[in-house]
């Protein structure tokens, strides 16, 4: 048994669909018999193409939002669609700040539970059973709705394969945003983005990422330099994040980017709960780490138990030697 | 200018504790703390109120068995009150559950802001504070890395993918702020003497005029059906550096076909 029909919260960055929009348009082709997206916006018609080839056949398009923040008018379209008898079985969105914003307006609205941090999703008769991670990845927890739908169901990007499945165009509607009286009125009125060269974290071959053992905040440039002799991305555990050594950008964690490279580095990071559920789904894992003890070596392939100011230094000069 | 601050009372990370077989909850027989994540706020929410020149922060938590050790500390660090909300009917709540009992908590405290946590360092749902603002039918913004009052708005920095927006919301509303953002102060002996008597408002769910039939796990919409423990990694090999390992790495880098 599948349901009938799941709505995806379609995102975009630098105008390319988000790689996690595809991991649920994926997902949910395998849960439902129609698969449909809805999308803050008016120019739906860029990204029919591709929302197409993973399956989506309908893409619903809220109109140009005049720079609101997505969440209370998305929410606001999704349950007065699922009002009209027009509305999905359930719901999929992305953990990312707008994904969040939607469905838990979502629930408000519908009086619907969401299930978060999903990192699989099954069917269960009619309804969805979740699985989430708890207490860093060593206990999993299968969470099932008990009543009606829709279903709300926020995944964690990278959880399943991107797989298109040579769908055609989606087709472009129409959603109508109802009133949103008093909740609606945060206004973006300006972007900003941060400078970066090279590879993105969450998508980067390599990933080399520092945490407290380095010190002090500019030790933090031999992980840079060390990423991009690596043509990798650099990361950063929360403790660091959190004392002003790099922005928030560069968290890799719970809070923060999973990433899954070929090869992860952890230097000067003792590997807390938080840190070790963005990072161990990576193919190989070298750390650098002072204390013997310290639980990131329990999920390293190599473990150095050393000083990272005295490593790192000298494997950035055998590097550059090559 | 009055600011309400969420904080969640939480089991300290560092013994991240266990999931009791039976109740399928959060074992918490062990003295709660405050959550770290929310210390930002309170920060944030004092020194808003010091720019303001009047006004007082007000802490609303729920917890099982009227703990208030978390609420202690901010106390410390200068709020003036709290409300705590306390019932063994909420055991099992699920987000949306508990969003509903902190609104209906706030909402008798007309503050001008409300200032939450971006997410929990236990259950990290994400999903609350934007949840409250729902059901308290304001406007919000999340992931907030700054807050500056500007009249009967705030002008707000939100955390992106790229960098930050700029937001502007009118007052009253929901912000929720990324860790990291302010320096929590440390509390002082002072401040932690005169927590001592500060008051702390205890209600039950009766209180707040809500049915406790509602709550807890009659009122979640989801069950646990499985809990499992997951398949973990292996340990490799793990060497002692003697001043050549990096040569180690290079291999492994070679190995892996990164260089």
């Amino acid at each position: 048994m599948t349901l009938s029909k799941i709505w995806v919260y379609a995102e975009v960055a630098d105008g390319e669909v988000s790689s996690s929009t595809l991991e649920l348009l994926t997902k949910a082709r395998e849960l439902a018999d129609t698969v449909e997206c809805v999308y803050a916006g008016d120019d739906a018609d860029d990204i029919a193409e591709t929302l197409g080839e993973y399956g989506c056949e309908t893409v619903h398009q809220t109109g140009d939002l005049d720079g609101s923040l997505v969440g209370v008018p998305v929410a606001a379209a999704i349950a007065a669609a699922c009002e009209d008898g027009d509305g999905p079985d359930a719901v999929l969105a992305a953990t990312s700040y707008d994904g969040r914003d939607v469905a838990a307006r979502l629930s408000v609205k519908t009086d619907r539970p969401v299930i978060t941090n999903v990192v699989n999703l099954e069917l269960d008769g009619d309804s969805l059973v979740g699985t989430e991670p708890i207490f860093g990845g060593t206990t999993e927890v299968k969470t099932k709705f008990s009543g009606e739908g829709p279903f709300i169901v926020l995944m964690r990007p990278k959880s399943v394969p991107a797989e298109p499945s040579d769908g055609s165009e989606a087709d472009v509607e129409d959603l109508d945003v109802p009133d949103l009286g008093s909740s609606g009125g945060a206004q973006v009125t300006g972007r900003h983005a941060e400078e970066s060269d090279g590879p993105k974290l969450d998508e980067a071959g390599v990933v080399v990422s520092g945490g407290r053992g380095l010190g002090e905040a500019d030790k933090y440039e031999m992980v840079e330099s060390l990423a991009k002799l690596l043509n990798g991305a650099a990361g950063a555990s929360r403790a660091i994040v959190d004392a002003g050594w790099v922005p928030y950008s560069y968290q890799v964690g719970q809070t923060g980017k999973v990433v899954k490279p070929d090869v992860y580095i952890a230097a000067g990071i003792s590997g807390a709960t938080q840190h070790l559920v963005g990072m161990k789904g990576s193919k190989t894992i070298i750390a650098i780490n002072k204390d013997p003890e310290a639980p990131i070596f329990g999920v390293a392939d190599l473990g150095i138990v050393g000083d990272v100011h005295k490593v790192v230094p000298k494997l950035i000069e055998a590097l550059e030697g090559r | 200018m009055n600011v309400v601050v969420c904080v969640k009372q939480i089991p300290d990370p560092a013994d991240p504790g266990a999931l009791d077989a039976e109740t399928k909850t959060l074992k918490r027989d062990v003295k709660l703390i405050l959550d770290e994540s929310d210390s930002y706020g309170v920060e944030m929410a004092l020194q808003l109120v010091d720019a303001a020149g009047e006004g007082e922060v007000t802490l609303v938590s729920m917890a099982p068995n009227n703990e208030r050790s978390g609420l202690s500390t901010a106390l410390a660090m200068g709020a003036a009150s709290a409300v705590l909300v306390s019932d063994p009917a909420l055991q099992g709540s699920d987000s949306l559950t508990t969003a509903k009992v902190i609104a209906a908590a706030i909402k008798d405290q007309s503050p001008d802001l409300i200032i939450a946590g971006s997410e929990s360092s236990d259950g990290y749902t994400g999903t609350v504070p934007e949840q409250i603002a729902g059901v308290l039918d304001m406007p919000s913004v999340t992931a907030a890395k700054s807050i500056e009052v500007d009249g009967q708005s705030v002008n707000v920095q939100r955390q992106t993918d790229a960098g930050h927006d700029d937001v502007v919301c009118p007052m009253p509303c929901v912000i929720s702020v990324t860790a990291g953002v302010v320096e929590p102060r440390y509390p002082s002996f002072k401040g932690i003497m005169a927590a001592k008597s500060k008051p702390v408002d205890e209600k039950t769910v009766a209180d707040l005029g809500m049915d406790a039939g509602a709550v807890g796990w009659a009122g979640a919409g989801q069950d646990i059906v499985e809990v499992t423990e997951a398949e973990q990694r292996e340990a490799g090999e793990i060497i002692e550096d003697d001043g050549e390992a990096f040569a180690k790495i290079v291999s492994f880098l070679e190995e892996n076909k990164v260089i």
